[in-house]
């Protein structure tokens, strides 16, 4: 079952199926594939009417999409999953050093770690935050650890999500949906839950009030509203935390405090999850234009009158030029060696880099410095010669706007589908909560997985699917 | 609450009872067309007046026959309150305030759209006409129920029930005020089989044939047919009903934050019309006059419902 050359997360390398998998299969092999595929058609049901849909930008006729749900579950021992929350855990932390030490005394450059202009010429650096202490000392509050595995023992983070992470709305209601459809496999399984994750969300937020708070903290949800690609996330969130659901044009600034218009008159919010990118967060302070965010949100910020999450600047500890350096920049706060790898990375900015890529596009996987989403990068190996020809033209012409990386044998999860369990590629994204109480992950997350055969691009708006992600109680 | 959602669940269920009258509406001409012989595409003109939607047609129409009337009830996307582009607002607003459903509200408005959708996708046969009508009525419903069973008894079910009852309002007191002249008292004297039809065809638009033969047997004239739908407080789309019920809910409204806004005001006034008076009053005033001066309220009424709970700034 197991393709050559991949790490099947079912099968292993050698056909023999791996212990966590093993209820499972013999679950499967008594299903009849008549019921499972009924069972899959009542999946998608279940997700169209719940609405469960994301936008896809530029495509007008199709507003609203589903994203495939498989109903083979991913599943990771309590074992592995330990191990790789250690390695989180220390990558995070490092994270909120990095940042903090970036936005204040920049001990990493002046120790040589990184090139000053790594940081100063970056888009995602906000001067504004400069010497600004966020409350509780948390930058990211909500971080999405994207992984993904080579082999038994072989994990590599691929990116690590620190602006704002989406995808937790799947996870939940992928678990939500496998409950509904096979209980019987949960009496089987000792799967540990995920569906605690909004309500510790909560909690953590409301741990990270700001000063100016009185009684017990209000939290919100911003969002830019119902035409963007995540909005349900948004809503789901914001219902399942219990709190509201707030658009820019709803808040306004009222005696040194972001207050929302309620039926009752503007009330003052404590912290605001934003799911509004910096750029539009507030057009005093950056994009004159926006209407999305909330005219001197930044002021009142800096003045310890509102938390915002996860903080303005984060971005620049997940830019795709930073990430090169991780491994120095978590040896560097933490004293320890990093504990989950990163994928090898040319920065193509440096000339050595640039020849080397630009003679072996073929089998690299190059991506936009500040892209995401899967737009915009090249997958060598499975790219036409015109399509690399094509990709060439814009790499050369702007090299410092690209990254490449080898193209790693991600491990592959069967799916379900005409021809039985067939293999298909995944990666993996964790859901990483930060406060002053701690770091909190919930064990799961989201696993994305490429349908199409043979194809390493997972992401929803490139017809990746999803699947429910288990870790076993061991 | 978000002022903002406020405004979102009212409309969202202005929508949804605005998209069951129109339907009804077409039933009642469907109705008309069917059991008058030699009758003329006209007859489809009053029920364009009914739903409010007879302007906007004649500027985009030159000719007026049952086909378009029905398309541009049922189905068209100029026609902002055609029952396609009305469940289309009306889920647009549920997912905006999608925090405030519960989820099988939720789902009943999703499942509602997306039936609807596939019902319209293409144009309605004749044959196939009842069968539509009855669905969506059947859809609509299911919100309606899932809204009763499941909803908090809080302000949020407030502005739900606001909007649902500003709309019937305003949708019984247009029907009155197009068919007006047939339940004036000198129409009585006539006494022709036309007129049975059209009060048959009044009553029947706001599903109440069955309601006045209960109140009134089978000896009811015009009159009655005015007093059980202005006065009736039995009658659930009578205006003392709807006015009723929007009444209670501003005063629930009222007790929950503490502070009396202005719309209160305009429905004291509503209700000291339509509830206080008898239907010979109204006929005194005159019909036509009164009915006029119902929907100049209702429209002011709505209008300070969203200023005083801030639906926008």
């Amino acid at each position: 079952m197991s393709d050559q050359g991949h790490f099947d997360e079912m099968y292993g390398r050698t056909d023999e199926v791996r212990g966590p998998y093993r209820d499972l299969n013999g679950w499967f092999e008594g299903e009849a594939p008549a019921r499972l595929r009924a069972k899959q058609r009542e999946a998608e049901e279940l997700f169209r009417l719940t609405g469960i849909t994301f936008n896809v930008y530029g495509r007008d006729e199709a507003e609203e999409r589903l994203i495939p749900f498989d109903i083979i579950p991913r599943i990771m021992s309590g074992a592995e999953w330990r191990k790789l929350c250690r390695g989180i855990e220390q990558r995070v932390r490092a994270i909120n050093q990095f940042l903090y030490d970036i936005y204040h005394r920049q001990e990493i450059i002046r120790a040589g770690r990184i090139p000053a202009e790594m940081i100063e010429r970056n888009e995602a650096f906000l001067p504004q935050m400069c010497g600004v202490s966020p409350p509780g000392g948390i930058y990211t509050h909500i971080v999405g650890t994207d992984l993904v595995r080579t082999g038994e023992d072989q994990f590599y983070v691929l990116e690590d999500n620190a602006r704002t992470p989406s995808g937790v709305s799947y996870m939940l209601e992928n678990r939500e949906t496998m409950l509904q459809m096979f209980p019987e496999l949960f009496a089987q399984n000792r799967v540990r839950p995920v569906s605690n994750y909004p309500m510790d969300l909560c909690r953590s937020l409301a741990s990270c009030a700001p000063q100016a708070t009185t009684g017990t903290p209000t939290v919100a949800v911003l969002t830019p509203g119902i035409f963007n690609s995540a909005y349900f996330e948004h809503a789901f969130l914001a219902d399942q935390m219990g709190v509201e659901l707030v658009e820019g044009h709803d808040l306004r600034i009222i005696d040194g405090r972001v207050a929302m218009r309620t039926t009752c008159g503007y009330q003052p919010i404590d912290v605001l999850y934003r799911r509004v990118d910096d750029d539009y967060l507030d057009p005093l302070n950056f994009r004159p234009d926006s209407q999305l965010g909330v005219p001197g949100i930044m002021d009142i910020y800096r003045a310890g009158g509102i938390t915002i999450a996860n903080a303005p600047g984060t971005g620049i500890a997940d830019d795709k030029a930073i990430y090169s350096y991780m491994p120095d920049i978590v040896e560097f706060y933490t004293g320890e060696r990093p504990l989950l790898e990163n994928v090898p990375t040319w920065r193509c900015a440096e000339p050595d880099a640039f020849a080397y890529v630009r003679e072996h596009l073929h089998e690299l996987v190059v991506k936009e410095v500040h892209g995401s989403g899967g737009y915009g990068m090249l997958v060598g190996p499975t790219s036409t010669k015109k399509d690399i020809a094509a990709f060439r033209k814009k790499f050369e012409a702007r090299p410092s706007n690209y990254i490449a990386q080898p193209t790693l044998s991600l491990s592959t999860v069967p799916i379900f589908n005409r021809a039985g369990l067939t293999p298909r590629h995944v990666d993996l994204r964790p859901f990483v909560q930060v406060s002053p109480q701690g770091i909190n992950i919930t064990p799961g997350g989201l696993t994305r997985v490429a349908l199409k055969k043979g194809s390493l691009v997972v992401n929803s708006s490139q017809g990746g699917g999803t699947k429910d992600t288990w870790v076993l109680e061991d | 609450m978000l002022g903002r959602t406020a405004n979102g669940l009212f409309w969202m269920y202005r929508y949804l009872e605005r998209a069951e009258n129109t339907s009804r509406l077409i039933e009642t001409g469907q109705r008309i067309a069917l059991t008058r012989s030699g009758v003329s595409d006209d007859e489809w003109r009053p029920v364009l007046q009914s739903a409010g939607v007879a302007s906007a047609y004649d500027t985009l129409h030159d000719t007026l026959t049952r086909d378009q009337a029905v398309d541009w009830m049922l189905r068209s996307s100029e026609n902002g309150s055609s029952v396609m582009s009305t469940v289309s607002a009306a889920r647009h607003n549920a997912r905006q305030v999608r925090t405030a459903l519960t989820e099988e509200v939720w789902e009943a408005t999703n499942g509602a759209y997306m039936e609807v959708k596939s019902l319209l996708a293409r144009k309605v046969t004749d044959r196939d006409l009842p069968e539509v009508l009855g669905k969506i009525r059947q859809r609509t419903a299911l919100v309606r129920g899932a809204t009763h069973g499941t909803m908090m008894r809080n302000d949020i079910y407030d502005f739900v029930r606001l909007g649902t009852f500003l709309e019937r309002a305003d949708n019984t007191a247009r029907i009155l005020d197009v068919k007006y002249y047939v339940l004036l008292p000198s129409a009585m004297s006539v006494g022709s089989s036309i007129d049975n039809v059209q009060w048959d065809s009044i009553l029947s638009s706001v599903s109440a044939r069955g309601g006045f033969r209960m109140a009134f047997g089978n000896t009811g004239g015009p009159r009655d047919i005015a007093e059980f739908l202005i006065l009736d407080r039995r009658m659930p789309r009578s205006l003392a009903f709807c006015v009723g019920k929007i009444l209670d809910n501003l005063g629930y409204l009222i007790n929950d934050y503490g502070f009396r806004g202005e719309a209160i005001e305009h429905a004291e006034a509503l209700a000291e019309n339509c509830v206080t008076t008898d239907i010979d009053a109204v006929f005194e005033v005159g019909l036509h006059e009164f009915l006029q001066d119902v929907l100049l309220r209702l429209g002011l009424l709505g209008q300070q419902i969203e200023i005083d709970y801030r639906f926008s700034e």
